[in-house]
């Protein structure tokens, strides 16, 4: 009975997304009160309708009702509770779900946020996030539903691919999600800024808190997807080039760009059709990554079962949402002004390079992916592209930007001048180059890739440091968006450094070890004391017990796991990690070598990664700086301008 | 209005080839063009053992399976311990195509994780894997008896695929 007042929620949700799609523009039209407002109330009612049936989904999971499909594929009797929650979204329909509940809960926000706002924008807004979120429970509806019955019933489930039992699972789905759908909300912003023609800096205004919050969550979300892969993989990579994480870097790109471009759109009035355009483009390319990851037309480790009726409606669904939106804005943007002059030398042109170069990566990553594609529809053969091809390209596109984040915050608005410039940085640039130089040395040998990297890492802590100096003793403090403008820009520093040296000086040691062995990495030595078989709640593992020491001193013990599942037969590595500020040491269990002679012995991996936690503590500094730029107070007083606030 | 149309226009080209690829290709199912004919030959260094050859030509008059796999490839992790385990049951000679790979990345990861094959050709700049059409790593071949492709897995080999498809293949092949 459950699923199918599940289903039933869904199909009127459908309907309220209708209401709210359709209803709210005609008031517009109208010039009607009442009709516009019942954009907001279609909202809050759908949000509801969407949550029952997540809810409902929920206790089927919960409750092991194995008559429903999508619970006996992706759950089991034996996994534990958290993971049963989890499992709501850990296959297709699920996610979508997910999907369709985070737009809901997205649009309930802008309802509930938005009383600032003119009556008409806030309307037009609510009318396009309705009609996003028609397609996507039209989908869900029509050709996904996680509520379709299974009878007979299974008499257990078949599990959830082991890969997922994991807390990321928890956790790093939300969260890439919320950013993802999170960009429909700037997207509709730029839309209903396209209908009713006023772009001005207004809109942007409006539109840069809740892009900032989408960001905040995507990057989030990113870096949890490379930290759950650096420790379920068992083989101490971080990132992968893989067609599914290049889906989610993509909009990562260019809402980075979105974000920077919204800065000078509010501030100086410039911009704003590319503004606009690279609104469109975030989300166009969350609904791609979600089109690619869904339709399987690609293959990777996210190998997602494929129905051929699904991917056809995406690419529908794809080409009306965003064919309309090109469309709309080709017919619009002619008419809008350029807006505010600028210098050769500035931070607009400054911040147009940053936009071009995030769009330029995010088009060669996207390039990358479908390029296999491409060749193959054209009939010229099938080819692979792997990681060497992204970093070929990524990185010398990088250097640059890397090298503007110095320089951006310093300049400027309208006209820079450049011996300014070169008086208030130099020494800055002086200590980078000393660093990217020297460093190297402390670390052992010395290679020209680590030294760039240092060097550029230096230059934006030291221009930081110099910029926020000035601005202290020029005018006494600074608000909220400054610090969190600097802090996510020391965030990628931080990232930087940590890849940089984690790709550097990282070893790593592939050892036949018997009880008693040692073997030493990085200045570290490891002993395996044995290997012990122990139950799971689902599984049975060899659990093996490692003693990490520094110089004789015992540091901890560790223990790395080999997996096997039940349900599904497949074995799993769990690496173990002893986290470190400056190192990770890493353990991990191969297979069983000592069989033949009853030594016991196993093939263990040790990795030591220096710095490679800095990579996420970057990613979280990035997401902490959204959070503060969110959360300066121009944004919440209502109508009143802002006066040149550098962010 | 004309530059304002570009992106509409590089859209709908996208949306193009993306329709194509998705009605027309299918990188799982499409049977590979090279079923039914021979193996493409090759000559390559072992992996293990560069001084050492290996060629499918040494191959003639019995059934084996060729697996392309990488150690940059996340899916072959998948497939992995089931190739493991059914190469201790030595029901068919298994060879790997270690494509596209560092060699000694090539060979911790056999390290790692268990060597399954006989051997594995080192086909580092992947022109072999061009030969053979090899659009994502794993991909498995079965070759008969007569050096032609008879089956090709395309993606991770499963416990069901080898259950279902492949060894009930190999016996008939190995019948003939």
């Amino acid at each position: 009975m459950i699923p199918e007042i599940g289903l039933f929620a869904l199909c009127l949700a459908l309907f309220f997304a209708a209401v709210q799609g359709v209803v709210p523009l005609v008031g517009v039209g109208r010039n009607s009160a009442s009709l516009m407002s019942l954009g907001r109330s279609a909202a809050q009612g759908q949000w509801l309708l969407i949550a029952i049936a997540f809810g409902c989904l929920t206790y089927a999971f919960v409750a092991n009702d194995f008559s429903v499909a999508y619970v006996a594929e992706h759950s089991n009797s034996a996994l534990p509770l958290a993971y049963r929650v989890a499992a709501v979204w850990g296959g297709h329909e699920g996610s979508l779900l997910l999907w369709a509940l985070m737009l809901a809960s997205w649009t309930l926000a802008v309802s509930l946020l938005s009383r600032a706002l003119p009556e008409a924008m806030v309307a037009r807004v609510m009318a396009v996030l309705g009609l996003v979120s028609f397609g996507f429970l039209l989908f869900i509806v029509t050709t996904s539903s996680p509520f379709e019955r299974l009878l007979p019933a299974a008499a257990d489930g078949r599990d959830l691919n082991p890969l997922l039992q994991d807390p990321g699972l928890v956790i790093h789905p939300p969260m890439l999600y919320m950013g993802y759908v999170g960009f429909s909300v700037a997207f509709a912003f730029a839309i209903a800024a396209l209908l009713s023609g006023q772009l001005d800096a207004a809109w942007a205004r409006w539109s840069r808190p809740w892009t900032t919050t989408a960001w905040v969550f995507l990057t989030l979300g990113v870096g949890l997807g490379s930290g759950w892969a650096y420790y379920t993989l068992g083989w101490g990579g971080w990132w992968f080039w893989d067609p599914v994480e290049n889906a989610s870097f993509m909009p990562w790109l260019v809402g980075t760009a979105l974000v920077h471009s919204l800065a000078v759109t509010e501030k100086r009035g410039a911009f704003k059709n590319w503004t606009v355009l690279l609104a469109i483009g975030a989300f166009s390319l969350s609904l791609l990554g979600t089109f690619l990851v869904r339709s399987g037309v690609l293959t990777s480790v996210h190998a997602f079962a494929s129905d051929p009726r699904r991917g056809i409606f995406i690419l529908l669904f794809l080409a009306v949402v965003i064919g309309a939106s090109l469309f709309l804005f080709a017919w619009r943007a002619p008419k809008v002004g350029l807006g505010g002059r600028f210098a050769l030398i500035s931070r607009e042109t400054l911040l147009l390079v940053n936009n071009v170069l995030l769009v330029v990566a995010a088009g060669s990553v996207l390039l990358g992916t479908l390029y296999p594609l491409f060749i193959d529809a054209l009939g010229l053969g099938k080819l692979s592209v792997g990681p060497p091809y992204f970093q070929t390209v990524f990185v010398p596109l990088m250097v640059p930007l890397l090298f503007l984040i110095g320089l951006g915050p310093s300049a400027r608005w309208k006209e820079a001048s450049v011996s300014d410039l070169k008086v208030r940085l130099g020494w800055a640039f002086g200590l980078a180059l000393i660093a990217g130089v020297g460093l190297p040395f402390l670390f052992g040998n010395w290679s020209p890739m680590v030294a760039l990297s240092l060097l550029l890492a230096t230059w934006i802590l030291a221009a930081t440091v110099v910029d926020i100096r000035h601005r202290l003793k020029s005018a006494g403090r600074a608000p909220a968006s400054f610090w969190g403008m600097h802090l996510a820009h020391v965030g990628i520093a931080v990232f930087v450094i940590g890849v940089t040296l984690v790709k550097g000086y990282e070893s790593e040691k592939d050892v036949r070890m018997a009880p008693g062995d040692t073997v030493h990495v990085g200045g570290y030595s490891v002993r395996l004391i044995g290997v012990k078989e122990a139950m799971g709640p689902n599984y049975r593992a060899m659990v093996g017990e490692v003693e990490l020491s520094e110089g004789g001193r015992v540091l901890r013990s560790l223990h790395p796991e080999k997996r096997n599942y039940f349900s599904s037969q497949m074995p799993m590595t769990e690496a173990a990690i002893d986290t470190g500020i400056f190192r990770d040491v890493y353990v991990s269990l191969g297979e069983p070598v000592g069989e033949a002679d009853g030594s016991g012995a196993w093939s263990v991996r040790v990795h030591h990664k220096p710095f490679v936690d800095w990579i996420w503590a970057g990613c979280f500094l990035m997401a902490l700086g959204g959070v503060l730029a969110v959360a300066d107070r121009r944004y919440r007083l209502k109508g009143k301008s802002n006066n040149g606030n550098p962010s | 209005m004309k530059r304002f149309l570009i992106p509409l226009a590089i859209f709908l080209l996208l949306v193009a080839i993306l329709g194509y690829a998705l009605l027309n290709l299918d990188p799982r199912e499409v049977p590979s063009p090279l079923i039914g004919k021979p193996a493409p030959a090759f000559d390559l260094p072992q992996l293990a053992q560069p001084e050492q050859k290996f060629s499918p030509a040494s191959m003639r008059g019995r059934v084996w399976l060729l697996n392309v796999w990488a150690s940059w490839c996340v899916s072959c992790r998948e497939e992995h311990p089931v190739l493991v385990q059914f190469s201790r049951t030595g029901t068919v000679p298994l060879y790997g195509l270690n494509y596209k790979d560092a060699r000694a990345d090539g060979l911790r990861w056999l390290a790692q994780f268990g060597d399954p094959y006989i051997a594995s050709a080192f086909d580092n700049d992947g022109r072999v894997g061009i030969d053979y059409g090899v659009y994502g790593v794993p991909e498995t071949y079965v070759i008969d008896k007569a050096g032609v492709i008879r089956y090709k897995q395309i993606g991770p080999v499963t416990p069901e695929a080898l259950e279902k498809k492949i060894l009930p293949l190999v016996k008939e092949l190995e019948k003939s």
